[in-house]
């Protein structure tokens, strides 16, 4: 993986640098989770266990498919998400570690002037790379699993 | 060690000063403390002092010399900084140095600026305290984050919005008597559920305003209290402090939160009681749904009942527990690196008599506060005794 992967946002703070690269894995569909002997998983950079202090991480992959087990649906965003409210935010349990990201349909990007996509906890969803309306800056993003029936607006 | 008493307490009005420089603002809640303490400035040999987001508000890092000389103390002084916990770690800090025996005075409390910044920027400035790289540039806010842990209370324990009004219509009720605080209006149920979404299933009136202010405390051994006949009727006997994974996605239970467990644990096993001993609690409602899990955590109440407690009436003015007879954060205000010395300025006056709820409390002789940082990755609790 090459330094020049990150997009130029990214590349801006060199502290972004694993991040960037962590991003670009979850595109190629090699997302990962650093995890130790004990089965802690956590998210890079590390250098140590977060959870037991040990220092033998290896890369893991993620689940295929994850279990939101929270959302909330953001009217107010932050400036840098000013385009794209009312966004659905969730966590999701991809096995070895949770992620935090935006839920997106399962089709193209939104055009940021409707309703946020129906989500549920419980449902089962993917995980790939989205794109933030507001400045193109890439984002962790979460799709309706395949064969999965969007949840009923709550 | 050294029992440690408050020997006075100072606030400013909580709310809207954005004219007001950071400094000018610490100046008044300190200078009221000094008023309240009948303590010589000369006799401070500590300033711990808390501030999250000054560096941005007014470009004004190393704040500590100048809240130092702006209260006319010369002394170290420290600046904490725990996010909204930020002053109740510089409380815990000064409390266990007079504890220690390390001094005799120590000048606490906190200052903090929002309303100079438009609102998208103290919503970008507040979610700094959580994890930039995988929850901010996931759209977690302020408010989402806490969005998140509502639902997911919810879905393990039950519960609606309109348990949650309960609770914003109670801390606003609880305002209206108290002149530090920003919002002293009444809001119904009914206007809390119709208000307009934030981060659902958290509304408009879920979630506390953007507030200027300042809290001081002059905090004295015993000692030197006796020495000096200070009239410092009520004690800090307990302190505790938790910390837990800073990601909420990274937490064992996203309907708890641990911090505020450990730092309670800790806070009475200082203090040697039981939480069944507490008489009335300020505890960091920065949403609605803080105020449940605080309550859970201080073992008020078993986990997944906290969230009927304001509806049943349980923990209103007239109830058995008040909680946040000030106001809270939700209706007094929160500046947040104010907020932990403001709760023990309002348990102070709540236990000695002097707040304009202390009638709802005749009695009360423990009380309890509860401070925490981002979604409580940071958590202080204080346990505060009558002793005279």
């Amino acid at each position: 993986m090459s330094d020049d992967g990150a997009d130029a946002a990214d590349a801006s703070s060199p502290t972004d640098r694993e991040y960037a690269e962590w991003l670009d894995a979850l595109a190629d569909g090699d997302g990962f989770a650093v995890v130790c002997p004990e089965g802690h998983g956590s998210l890079p950079p590390r250098r140590v266990c977060p959870e037991c202090g040990s220092p033998e991480l290896s890369r893991e992959p993620l689940d295929e498919t994850g279990t939101v087990e929270t959302y909330s649906v953001v009217h107010v965003p932050s400036p840098r998400f000013a385009d794209d409210a009312p966004y659905a935010t969730a966590v999701v349990d991809f096995g070895p570690t949770r992620l935090t990201g935006v839920v997106r349909d399962g089709d193209a990007e939104r055009d940021g002037d409707d309703a946020a996509p129906a989500v549920a906890i419980g449902d089962a969803v993917t995980v790939d790379i989205g794109e933030r309306a507001t400045d193109g800056e890439r984002l962790v993003a979460f799709r309706p699993a395949a064969g999965e029936t969007p949840a009923e607006d709550e | 060690m050294s029992e440690v008493r408050v020997a006075g307490v100072g606030l400013t009005p909580f709310g809207s000063h954005p004219e007001r420089t950071g400094r000018d603002l610490f100046a008044e809640a300190a200078l009221r403390a000094f008023e309240d303490a009948a303590v010589a400035r000369s006799d401070v040999e500590e300033l711990n002092y808390g501030n999250f987001m000054g560096s941005l508000a007014e470009h004004q890092g190393h704040q500590a010399p100048l809240m130092a000389e702006a209260a006319g103390v010369r002394c170290p002084a420290t600046r904490y900084e725990s996010a909204c916990a930020s002053a109740g770690v510089a409380v815990r800090e000064a409390v266990r140095t007079v504890a220690a025996g390390d001094v005799d005075v120590v000048l606490a409390g906190g200052m903090e600026r929002m309303t100079n910044l438009p609102t998208d920027e103290v919503t970008e400035g507040l979610a700094i305290a959580a994890d930039d790289l995988f929850e901010v540039r996931s759209g977690v806010t302020f408010p989402g984050a806490y969005a998140l842990m509502a639902n997911a209370y919810f879905d393990a324990y039950g519960g609606t919005r309109e348990d949650l009004a309960h609770v914003a219509s109670k801390n606003h009720a609880n305002a209206v008597p108290n002149e530090y605080a920003q919002y002293r209006k009444e809001v119904s149920v009914d206007e809390a559920m119709d208000a307009p979404p934030v981060a659902e299933p958290l509304h408009l009136y879920d979630a506390c305003p953007i507030t200027d202010g300042a809290s001081a405390l002059v905090l004295v051994s015993e000692e030197y209290a006796a020495d000096r006949d200070l009239d410092a009727p009520v004690a800090v006997t307990g302190t505790g402090q938790g910390t837990d994974r800073m990601a909420l996605g990274d937490r064992d239970s996203l309907a708890r939160t641990p911090a505020a467990d450990d730092a309670a644990d800790a806070a009475y096993a200082d203090a040697d009681i039981g939480a069944d001993a507490v008489d009335v609690a300020e505890v960091h409602d920065c949403f609605t749904i803080a105020e449940v899990l605080a309550l859970e955590s201080l073992g008020l109440f078993e986990p997944g009942e906290g969230i009927a407690a304001a509806r049943e009436g349980v923990t209103t003015a007239d109830g058995d527990l008040p909680v946040n007879l000030s106001g809270g954060l939700k209706a007094k205000g929160h500046p947040v690196g104010a907020t932990g010395g403001s709760q023990i300025a309002e348990l102070t006056r709540l236990l000695r008599g002097d707040h304009p709820n202390s009638d709802h409390v005749p009695d009360a002789e423990v009380g309890v506060a509860h401070n925490a940082g981002g979604t409580v990755a940071s958590a202080v609790v204080h346990v505060l005794e009558v002793a005279e």
